[in-house]
């Protein structure tokens, strides 16, 4: 029997019953759509982050106050107490370093914001006019913070306080009462969503000084420095826990990370959480297997009699077992195919929900689903395959 | 040298503890081109003798020569070859596969042989002028009446032109007129040479043939 028969023997049986061919294609449909969906959610997630810190700035590197022991990003850097404070005069020493493009010193809090008689709670940022350029923000109206005055009582103000206190009048020349002091807006931000928890749509940025005056306080929540080149991320980090240190006494404690092993850390933690979904999803492909070796078996038994003629016509064992195999294996291809479309189809519908979300399937999920697909499908149908070429020709013409 | 020459059969069958001989130390020698009719009650060992001429099944002792070569040694494999090549196979309930049509029924022991499509279908369009079919090869076999499906079995069985037809009760699904139909088909192809073999209980059937070879118990009681 040629390849090309056996296939096309294959087929006419699969179409030959129409309803278990459904059936099965269905549940190995699933099976393979689990896996891309879930790891498109997954990796969209991952995806998400990643890009998330790309509008960071490229090339960061962030000083925090207080020594951490760990080496990547540590949820506790947030809130430790530093023995030494982290002063505006640091950033500077910093921006002198060969390596280091600017920096932006942060001093970060939340007061009111009070205009004709409209009172709303908002994020205060203290920093430097470096900051825009750091960030990457584009301004909507006005200027930024002013390089000659740093102690100037002016303010720039997010889009949604914009909107919100203004309305559609300019806000630009308005004083605005923030806790006890007035101050002049300057500028207003573009609109840029939602940035790792601190939303820029909804902060008042004040010059360092005003804000650490305001809040009573000399020492600053971070200082964002910028690399020169991508390249020099690792230079400039080095460089500025040696300026610190020399400007700490000789003791190091600050705690300086890279982007890239925060970004790294995310990018592991939800990698593996990737992984993982696909490990459940992978699962369902394994119990389509199973099926798949059931209905085979549902098969033989039911073409027993089918078995018998054909080895009464002069069947070899081979040519039967590859028939039945070929046909474990068609339906588990077109359960592959549907599944990849299926999950394709709602990969596609996740990303329409939610635009924010990069929901692609990753490569390797989508090749290891097809693969192990087919690889069950076959690796199930050997056993009712063999069973069919082993039947006892005269047993089998016996049933009908 | 007879087509073929059995001796000194057995076949033996358990059942429970107790052992069955179905077939008890047989000789029997047919030549190339005879008409054969076997013939016996049930459980007379005919079914079982056709089994084993056919190679669909193996004697416990004795030889079994098809056209001086010795087949009861011959694997699995190769048994099935020389049933693809030699022997033809007419069954009771016809044996199609109903999902396919009646040109690619009578296609199937070409498919198996490797046989190259443009050839095949040359021999199935003879086949279906042949047997009076030509109008019904793309009918399956529910849509096909008892006499087209025995046809198309029979179109099927001599496909290869074996040397050998072997029919198991061809005219026990059949009504008489049909049934004699079919019998005068399956000894047109005896006329052009085919050795042929009938298992029956019929004994009008069985007088049609010029060998009557009765069974009982599993020994050949008589062979006239």
């Amino acid at each position: 029997m040629t390849p090309t028969d056996t296939l096309r023997f294959a087929t006419r049986a699969a179409l030959g019953y129409p309803l278990r061919t459904f059936l099965m294609v269905l549940a190995m449909s699933i099976g393979v759509a689990a896996v891309v969906v879930l790891t498109a959610l997954g990796d969209g997630a991952r995806r998400y982050v990643v890009n998330e810190f790309a509008s960071l700035g490229s090339s960061l590197v962030i000083v925090l106050p207080g020594r951490s022991e760990t080496g990547g990003f540590n949820p506790v850097n947030a809130i430790t107490s530093t023995p030494r404070d982290l002063t505006v005069e640091d950033g500077m020493a910093i921006t002198r370093a060969p390596a280091v493009l600017r920096t932006a010193p942060i001093t970060v809090g939340t007061s009111e914001a009070v205009f004709n008689g409209k009172l709303r709670d908002v994020t205060i940022v203290g920093t430097t006019p470096d900051y825009l350029k750091l960030r990457r923000m584009d301004l909507a109206q006005g200027r930024f913070l002013p390089a000659e005055d740093p102690n100037a009582g002016v303010a720039v103000i997010g889009a949604r306080i914009q909107s919100e206190l203004f309305g559609t009048e300019s806000a630009i020349g308005k004083v605005l009462r923030i806790g006890d002091r007035r101050v002049r807006i300057i500028g207003v931000l573009g609109s840029t969503g939602q940035g790792l928890g601190m939303n820029a749509d909804e902060v008042v940025i004040l010059p360092v000084a005003v804000a650490q005056a305001m809040f009573n306080t000399n020492t600053l929540f971070r200082i964002l420095v910028e690399a020169k080149d991508r390249s020099l991320i690792e230079a400039a980090k080095t460089q500025t826990t040696e300026i610190l240190k020399a400007r700490h006494d000789g003791e190091e404690d600050v705690t300086v990370i890279t982007q890239d092993a925060v970004l790294a850390t995310f990018d592991r933690i939800l990698g593996t959480l990737t992984y993982g979904v696909a490990g459940i999803a992978a699962i369902s492909l394994a119990v389509a297997g199973i099926l798949v070796m059931n209905v085979m078996l549902v098969a033989v038994t039911q073409r027993t009699g089918e078995i018998g003629l054909l080895k009464a016509l002069g069947a070899e064992g081979a040519a039967i077992r590859n028939a039945f195999l070929a046909e474990a294996a068609l339906l588990s291809a077109a359960g592959a195919v549907a599944g990849y479309l299926l999950g394709q189809t709602g990969a596609f519908a996740l990303r329409t929900a939610m635009p924010v979300l990069p929901a692609f399937p990753p490569d390797w999920a989508v090749i290891a689903a097809l693969g192990k697909a087919l690889s069950t499908g076959l690796l199930f149908g050997v056993m009712p395959a063999r069973r069919a070429a082993r039947l006892d020709p005269v047993q089998a013409l016996a049933k009908k | 040298m007879a087509l073929i020459e059995l001796s000194g059969i057995e076949r033996v069958f358990t059942l429970g503890d107790s052992a069955v001989h179905a077939l008890a130390n047989l000789d029997l020698g047919i030549e190339a081109g005879e008409y054969v009719a076997v013939m016996g009650a049930s459980g007379s060992g005919k079914s079982t003798l056709l089994n084993l001429l056919g190679l669909l099944d193996r004697p416990d002792a004795g030889t079994y020569r098809l056209g001086g070569r010795d087949v009861t040694t011959l694997s699995a494999d190769e048994q099935a070859r020389v049933r693809r090549e030699r022997i033809g196979f007419v069954f009771q309930s016809f044996h199609l596969v109903p999902r396919l049509s009646a040109a690619e029924n009578i296609a199937l022991p070409l498919m198996l042989a490797g046989i190259e499509p443009a050839e095949r279908a040359r021999r199935v369009g003879k086949a279906l002028e042949d047997f009076g079919l030509a109008n019904r090869a793309d009918h399956r076999p529910d849509q096909l009446s008892g006499g087209q499906r025995q046809r198309v079995a029979i179109a099927r069985a001599t496909i290869m032109q074996p040397a050998v037809i072997l029919a198991d009760e061809p005219t026990g699904n059949l009504d008489r007129a049909t049934g004699e139909e079919v019998v005068r088909l399956l000894e047109m192809l005896n006329a052009s040479g085919v050795t042929l073999i009938m298992v029956t209980h019929d004994a009008a059937l069985g007088a049609h043939a010029r060998r009557r070879i009765v069974m009982q118990d599993g020994r050949k009681i008589s062979d006239d």
